[in-house]
């Protein structure tokens, strides 16, 4: 092909793939009648309501103990249940990565398992499970334990098989029992990939904690569902705060323990 | 009555691949036997059949006297211990000190909890202490096994099968990811191992001149079949032409003749 060909059919290929781009945008425009410049238009409107509505008032303050209160419960149940979960998952994670699997059988029913947890979302477990717990805090813990067992799972299997296939090969050849090698060489080579792991799910769950206490009425999720919907919105922006400056700490100890670690 | 004895051992992976087809041979105590063959000749499968890490599909291998495929749990646990395994890549847990992996050649002989728990006997940690001074590893004994280079690895890996008492070594490339330096202070080693201690050496190698110039005998391997298997001295090009396909042949005989010279 001459290098001119080649060009014009690249450009070309552009010009047709822009054109679908416009007219897939103009449909949707034209199907949910949008109207694009009364849109953009209360885009500074809804800035000045919020900024103006965000600024936590003095009776807002007045909630701020029963808001950390709630907040404790929420950021203790996030790790109560990231930790349980994780042991779970490494234990799942055993029973599934190629190297450390007792039998081939036992491969792919485990990776299943996982799967099935952490592709349903954490909202979705959360709804699931209002039909077994109700409004309660099991309902949020389960909601969380289950997700976070499919992802720990996963990153354990790949971490298993990819840090310690070498050396529980060495170990077999000692002639170390099962125990020994899982002790002695998987749980030593994966522990600080485990570690960071599982402090990357206590964050992600705290931020996970606040929507499922929404959904299922319990912890911060809730007293911000009841601001929220009592056209309180100072303390409904306190909460907010408080949660992302409980997320900023958590992630500036467990970034501190991760340097250490690793 | 021989050491290791090998009787029409086959590995056969799938219905297509026949890794070994019909291998026998013996090997006797004290001997400094190397394999040589092109990659996927079978060299690796042959060794893991004989520590049971691979099974054979057909054809009997006895070491000591016992027959080592129908060995199951704590006899097959028993048999392994007899034999240390070195490795091209050193299998070291990396996070771990070197004299903990050294240990790590103790857990055949522990029972499960032992085990777990990493309970290791005074006697065990001197002998561990002892063994890494003579290998000139006294400074490092402490230090994390991913500081070492790779020659030092490789010898944290010869403690840790020294450790176990073995009464072979099966070594699976042991020099394949060394520098020449490296390579032949762990040749040297292991020449050492086997005439001090008198263990038995079962040794892969892809350099032949390096076979040549260790080892007292030499099996040539190709497609899973055992080619030659004699002194190194009787050793003539045909056969290594044959044991590497005639692609390699020319290169593998010019490192003959220079030997040789």
């Amino acid at each position: 092909m001459q290098p001119e060909a080649f060009f014009l059919r690249r450009r070309v290929q552009s010009a047709i793939f822009f054109a679908a781009i416009l007219g897939l945008t103009y449909g949707s425009i034209l199907l949910t009648q949008f109207d694009v410049i009364q849109g953009l238009q209360a885009v500074p409107r809804a800035f000045a309501w919020g900024i103006v509505n965000f600024v936590p008032d003095e009776r807002a303050w007045t909630r701020l103990p029963r808001i950390l209160e709630k907040l404790q419960e929420t950021v203790l149940m996030a790790i109560a249940s990231s930790s349980v979960a994780s042991v779970f998952g490494l234990g799942l994670a055993l029973l599934g990565a190629n190297t450390t699997r007792p039998h081939p059988w036992f491969s792919l029913p485990a990776r299943m398992l996982a799967s099935i947890f952490r592709n349903i979302d954490v909202s979705v477990w959360a709804l699931i499970l209002l039909f077994s717990f109700g409004q309660s805090g099991f309902t949020g813990f389960f909601a969380l334990f289950f997700v976070t067992l499919g992802f720990i799972t996963r990153v354990m299997v790949e971490t298993i098989d990819e840090v310690s296939t070498d050396s529980v090969e060495a170990l077999r050849a000692t002639g170390a029992s099962y125990g020994a090698i899982i002790s002695q060489s998987v749980i030593p080579a994966c522990l600080p990939q485990l570690i960071s792991w599982v402090l990357y799910m206590i964050e992600t769950n705290i931020r996970s904690a606040t929507l499922v206490g929404i959904l299922t009425g319990t912890g911060i999720g809730f007293l911000f569902d009841l601001y929220f919907k009592n056209f309180n919105y100072g303390a409904a922006s306190l909460v907010v705060l408080a949660t992302v400056v409980a997320v900023l700490l958590i992630e500036a100890v467990s970034n501190a323990i991760r340097r250490t670690i690793l | 009555m021989s050491l290791l004895e090998i009787e029409n051992v086959s590995k056969r992976y799938g219905s297509e691949t026949l890794a070994l087809n019909s291998v026998a041979f013996s090997v006797e105590a004290g001997e400094f036997v190397a394999i040589i063959g092109p990659s996927g000749a079978g060299k690796s499968t042959l060794l893991r059949c004989i520590n049971r890490l691979i099974d054979v599909s057909s054809g009997d291998i006895r070491f000591d006297g016992v027959s080592v495929p129908k060995l199951r749990g704590a006899a097959l646990r028993r048999h392994r211990t007899q034999i240390g395994m070195i490795f091209q890549h050193y299998n070291l847990v990396n996070r771990l000190s070197v004299i903990e992996n050294v240990l790590h050649g103790r857990l055949g002989y522990k029972n499960t909890l032992q085990g777990i728990l990493g309970l290791y006997t005074e006697y065990e940690k001197r002998e561990a202490v002892r063994i890494l001074e003579t290998l000139g590893l006294s400074e490092q004994m402490y230090k994390r096994c991913d500081q070492l280079s790779g020659g030092q690895k490789q010898r944290v890996g010869i403690a840790r099968a020294l450790v176990q008492q073995p009464k072979m070594l099966l070594c699976d490339e042991p020099i394949a990811s060394l520098d020449p330096s490296s390579a032949k202070v762990i040749m040297d080693t292991l020449r050492d191992i086997n005439q001090t201690m008198g263990i038995t050496l079962l040794v892969n190698l892809h350099q032949v001149d390096v076979a040549l110039h260790y080892a007292e005998r030499i099996i040539g391997i190709n497609r899973g079949q055992v080619i030659y298997d004699g002194p190194p001295q009787a050793l003539n090009n045909e056969q290594i032409y044959q044991i590497y396909g005639s692609e390699a042949g020319e290169l593998i005989l010019d490192l003959k003749e220079r030997y040789a010279a």
